[in-house]
């Protein structure tokens, strides 16, 4: 190799910011290379200095990081290299290597644009300060990238803010953007973190066409293997701002050297799991359940059937448009004839791409929002108790039995009260015996989730993601619930911390009996978690059966879709692109007939396959037809 | 847009209605009317009422007349550009005050301009200079101008400009063109003296705005999209002003509904203590003497001048935010 061969060599570099007192490492003496037209991924949990990586080769780190060390980047438009850390801060010739040579594309597809410019003003941006163009010329470059990151109108995209654009669309304006100038790096940081499987799936086959068609190399910041797998050619694994392991994509995952590189392996759950295998996360939990749930006189129920959901429909109204008198456009079916059961003691998967309707459920269950119509019936020790009616004493029983825990472990936890208050809040409400009780029962709560006692009295922003999640599992579990509704209780999480939760929440169902609904997008986690699953398709469940008949032997083409576009560890089985590529509408219409409704809902039935198996068909379908 | 302008006015006047009422109630309240008031001020200092004109009067205007009535009168009589007459200065209320609100006007107007000219560049140097010495320095400065009460430091600068420059700075102008018509010498004089409100009203407007101006735009600083902007190759100082900058006006757009009926009343303890010819004093005269219609129309004008300006801040921040304009009233 020889120097010039490499696009970009990082060389002893180290970032450090001052705080009071003392200062974080954030990057160690880290050495690497990103070689011309191949993708380089550089994998670590949050908080391993990647993400400061990348800013540093931007030089967009705030200034009062301190730097030091070399990045040297071998632009192939010119003749010399170039140390990028030597350049002024923000002076002229940095700025000219910004998104014109290094592109860049960050996590966050919601707040990644200003919502006070349009998608073109801000894309255009790029060309003017980076081009001699007319504005006609720009708009025509604008209109044509936007058209080849899948926009199906670029005319009408230009025009348009970001907030009348979906996750993943904005996601696509955003690789647009970098990509106008046809750099010869893309940094993108963590660029699927934050969709859900299918559009990840969708993002990723984008940035390696994109890569492959430009020949510019790409530096992808990721924790999670499975897309690493499927993307990278050359792997860099860090851990605290040092290297552990470097080499190949081959190198890697076929025989990897650091037991860091093998921890972050084995923390990702895989189809090919035994049913009764453990994710080994890092760092495992201890859970100590010793006193918890000694409820009295808890007399066994009579039905095995926990909660059973009977054609819940709810719809959405849109907005009122302007003022009075303006004509309402059609509402939104969110949820539409969804009907299940769920047994007591076993998880209950629900599985679906955003927007498909599962948080509007749960929801629905938590009384949040009202349905329209359809019944659900919780089984208690006390009888069947109607959850959407239920008033009174009734429904204060049924705020005890049925807990959530939510998605967003930062907003789900009120920063201006210690975990102490947080725990023990659901207990005072229902006034649940003295002070002294409650606090025995805090620090139980908080013993079970394998947190110290000294975390009592610290506020949630000094816990990480993972710690703020199992806070919120301990305040779910403080009224002794028998139902729990998870909804993407991980998904915002590293998958080390991701195994983590999920081993913790399998641990604390067995020991406590627990019945859970686990709301998800990722088929993978739900096949670690769930006994059955039901995925669900624009407000409807299209296939509900057993979780190894789900995972073996899919009916459903979405649920065959939705299978595809997760993506494992394992160089053997990449993504498969071609499948899964297209958005679920589009591929909606490959659909084999005996799955479509054709315009007519009614036309659909769900179709006993046997077994629990049930799938959403056509009325005069032969349940044998359906089979592949 | 149309829709909502036309929806906005008509709900302006229930709420004109409203107010109407409460300021005449407010005014009804105390007891007698302003000629018990005249009629007692003038026996306090020893003189004989006519009491025939005054029942005379008392008839003319009405007061003789049940409550609602008197309302009533009060309100068609504003519709029809008729604010009432003045008892104090004997002549009619728009008579009165035309010639103040100019005044008024012009030092408000200037004062608001001058503090924004003030408080942009400061706060926005604070927030981009977060914790250095310069904005420690700056924001000790805005806080002995929150501080300071304005009629202190009216005092101090009125000492402090005899003794330097030997000039008396009560007054919008020098007194001997007090009532006469506009003219350029007039004009100057204003303009010579006009700093001084300036100034004193000025600080305490500008120290506040300067922490908000800091607050907000500290907020925006950090945001993702300023991340972005800056990995296009931006220079950093475009990047402020179109990304961040431009996010952080929305609150000071919004502040537009309280500067109108503010630019009319103006700093009413300063104007006292200056002397200056503006209608904050008035408006004070005029509720001690229970003039009813000058107070009475002038309240009304400033609520609407409130009415108005939220109106004008709503309406402008649906042009400036895109995404009032175009998702206002969605509901999750």
């Amino acid at each position: 190799m020889t120097e010039r061969g490499d696009l970009l060599r990082v060389e002893n570099l180290s970032v450090s910011f001052p705080l009071w007192g003392g200062t974080i490492e954030a990057v160690r003496n880290l050495d690497m290379r990103i070689r011309p037209g191949k993708v380089t991924a550089l994998v670590g949990e949050s908080g391993s200095g990647k993400s400061v990586l990348g800013r540093a080769i931007m030089g967009i780190e705030t200034p009062v990081a301190r730097t030091s060390g070399q990045i040297i980047f071998n632009d192939p438009e010119r003749d010399e290299p170039l140390d990028l850390l030597s350049l002024p801060h923000d002076g002229r010739k940095i700025r000219s290597i910004r998104g014109n040579r290094i592109g860049m594309i960050f996590q966050e597809p919601m707040t990644s644009f200003s919502p006070m410019h349009t998608i073109g003003n801000q894309i255009d941006e790029v060309l003017r300060v980076h081009s001699i163009l007319s504005p006609g010329e720009r708009r025509e470059r604008c209109e044509d990238v936007l058209g080849r990151v899948g926009f199906e109108n670029p005319g009408r995209a230009f025009d348009m803010y970001p907030f009348e654009l979906s996750g993943g669309m904005r996601q696509r304006a955003m690789i647009a953007m970098a990509l106008i100038c046809r750099p010869a790096l893309l940094i993108a940081d963590e660029p699927t973190t934050a969709l859900d499987v299918t559009i990840q799936a969708q993002i990723l086959k984008l940035l390696r066409e994109a890569q492959a068609k430009l020949g510019m190399a790409m530096l992808l910041i990721t924790h999670d293997l499975g897309v690493v797998a499927s993307m990278a050619d050359e792997v860099v694994v860090v851990y605290r701002g040092q290297v552990m392991e470097a080499g190949t994509a081959e190198d890697i995952f076929r025989n990897p050297q650091h037991p860091y590189t093998r921890g972050l392996m084995q923390a990702v759950p895989d189809f090919n799991m035994a049913r009764d295998e453990r994710l080994k996360p890092l760092r495992e939990i201890k859970v100590d359940t010793a006193g918890l749930m000694q409820r009295t006189g808890r007399t066994e129920a009579k039905t095995d059937i926990i909660l059973s959901v009977r054609n819940v429909t709810k719809s959405f109204l849109p907005k009122r448009s302007q003022g009075f008198g303006a004509r309402p456009s059609a509402p939104t079916v969110a949820v539409n004839d969804v009907s299940f059961d769920i047994k007591r003691g076993e998880t209950l998967g629900l599985v679906g791409e955003s927007g498909c309707g599962k948080t509007t459920m749960s929801k629905i269950i938590m009384r949040g929002l009202t349905a329209n119509s359809g019944t659900v019936t919780y089984n208690g020790d006390n009888g069947p108790i109607d959850v959407l009616n239920a008033e009174g004493q009734a429904l204060q029983e049924l705020r005890t039995r049925i807990q959530m825990v939510f998605q967003d472990p930062v907003s789900s936890l009120s920063p201006r009260m210690p975990v102490r208050s947080i725990i023990s809040e659901p207990l005072e409400i229902h006034a649940r015996g003295d002070a002294k009780s409650r606090q025995e029962a805090v620090q139980r709560l908080i013993h079970a989730i394998g947190l110290p006692d000294s975390a009592l009295s610290r506020y949630p922003h000094s816990f990480s993601g993972g710690q703020r999640q199992r806070i919120g599992i301990a305040r779910a579990l403080a009224l002794g619930p028998d139902l729990i509704i998870c909804d993407e209780p991980v998904s915002a999480l590293d998958v080390s911390i991701q195994a983590q939760i999920l081993n913790l929440m399998k641990d604390l169902k067995k020991e406590l009996g627990l019945t859970y609904l686990f709301i998800s997008h990722n088929l993978a986690v739900v096949n670690y978690m769930a006994d059955r699953v039901a995925v669900m398709y624009a407000g409807r469940i299209v296939e509900i059966a057993p979780c190894e008949i789900i995972m073996r032997n899919p009916v459903h083409p979405y649920t065959k879709k939705l299978l595809a576009a997760v993506p494992l560890p394992n160089l053997d089985c990449p993504l498969d692109f071609e499948a899964i590529g297209q958005p679920s509408a589009a591929a909606k219409k490959v659909w084999a007939t005996q799955f479509k409704d054709d315009g007519n809902p009614d036309s659909l039935i769900h179709a006993d396959l046997g077994g629990g198996h049930w799938v959403l068909a056509r009325r005069n379908v032969d349940a044998r037809e359906l089979r592949p | 847009m149309i829709r909502y302008i036309l929806w906005r006015i008509m709900v302006m006047i229930p709420t004109l209605v409203m107010i109407s009422m409460l300021i005449f109630t407010i005014i009804e309240l105390p007891p007698g009317d302003y000629f018990e008031s005249y009629v007692e001020e003038l026996k306090a200092i020893g003189e004989k009422a006519d009491m025939q004109e005054i029942e005379e009067l008392r008839a003319r205007y009405g007061f003789d007349q049940p409550e609602p009535i008197r309302y009533l009168n009060w309100v068609g009589g504003m519709l029809k550009g008729d604010f009432g007459y003045s008892f104090e200065y004997r002549m009619p209320v728009s008579d009165v005050v035309g010639d103040r609100v100019w005044l008024t006007i012009l030092v408000s107007t200037v004062t608001i301009i001058v503090t924004w000219l003030i408080a942009f560049p400061i706060g926005i140097y604070s927030a981009t200079h977060q914790y250095s010495w310069g904005d420690y320095g700056l924001t000790l400065l805005g806080l002995i101008g929150l501080a300071v009460p304005n009629f202190v430091l009216a005092l101090v600068l009125m000492y402090l400009a005899n003794i330097w420059f030997g000039t008396s700075i009560g007054h919008l102008m020098d007194q001997k063109y007090l009532n006469e018509p506009m003219s350029w010498d007039k004009f100057k004089s204003i303009l010579e003296h006009i700093w001084i409100p300036v100034i004193i009203i000025g600080t305490a407007g500008t120290a506040g705005m300067v922490r908000r101006v800091r607050a907000n735009l500290l907020d925006e600083l950090h945001k993702q999209y300023v991340m972005t902007a800056r990995a296009k190759g931006l220079h950093p100082f475009r990047v402020l002003i179109k990304y961040p900058l431009r996010m952080s006006l929305n609150f000071f757009i919004s502040d537009i509904g309280s500067v109108l009926p503010h630019i009319i009343s103006g700093a009413e303890i300063t104007a006292v203590v200056l002397s200056l010819e503006t209608t904050g004093p008035m408006l004070i005269r005029a509720l001690q003497s229970q003039d009813m219609y000058l107070a009475g129309s002038f309240l009304m004008f400033l609520a609407f001048l409130t009415v108005i300006g939220v109106l004008v801040s709503d309406i402008a921040l649906a042009l400036l935010d895109p995404r009032i304009r175009l998702r206002g009233g969605s509901t999750k």
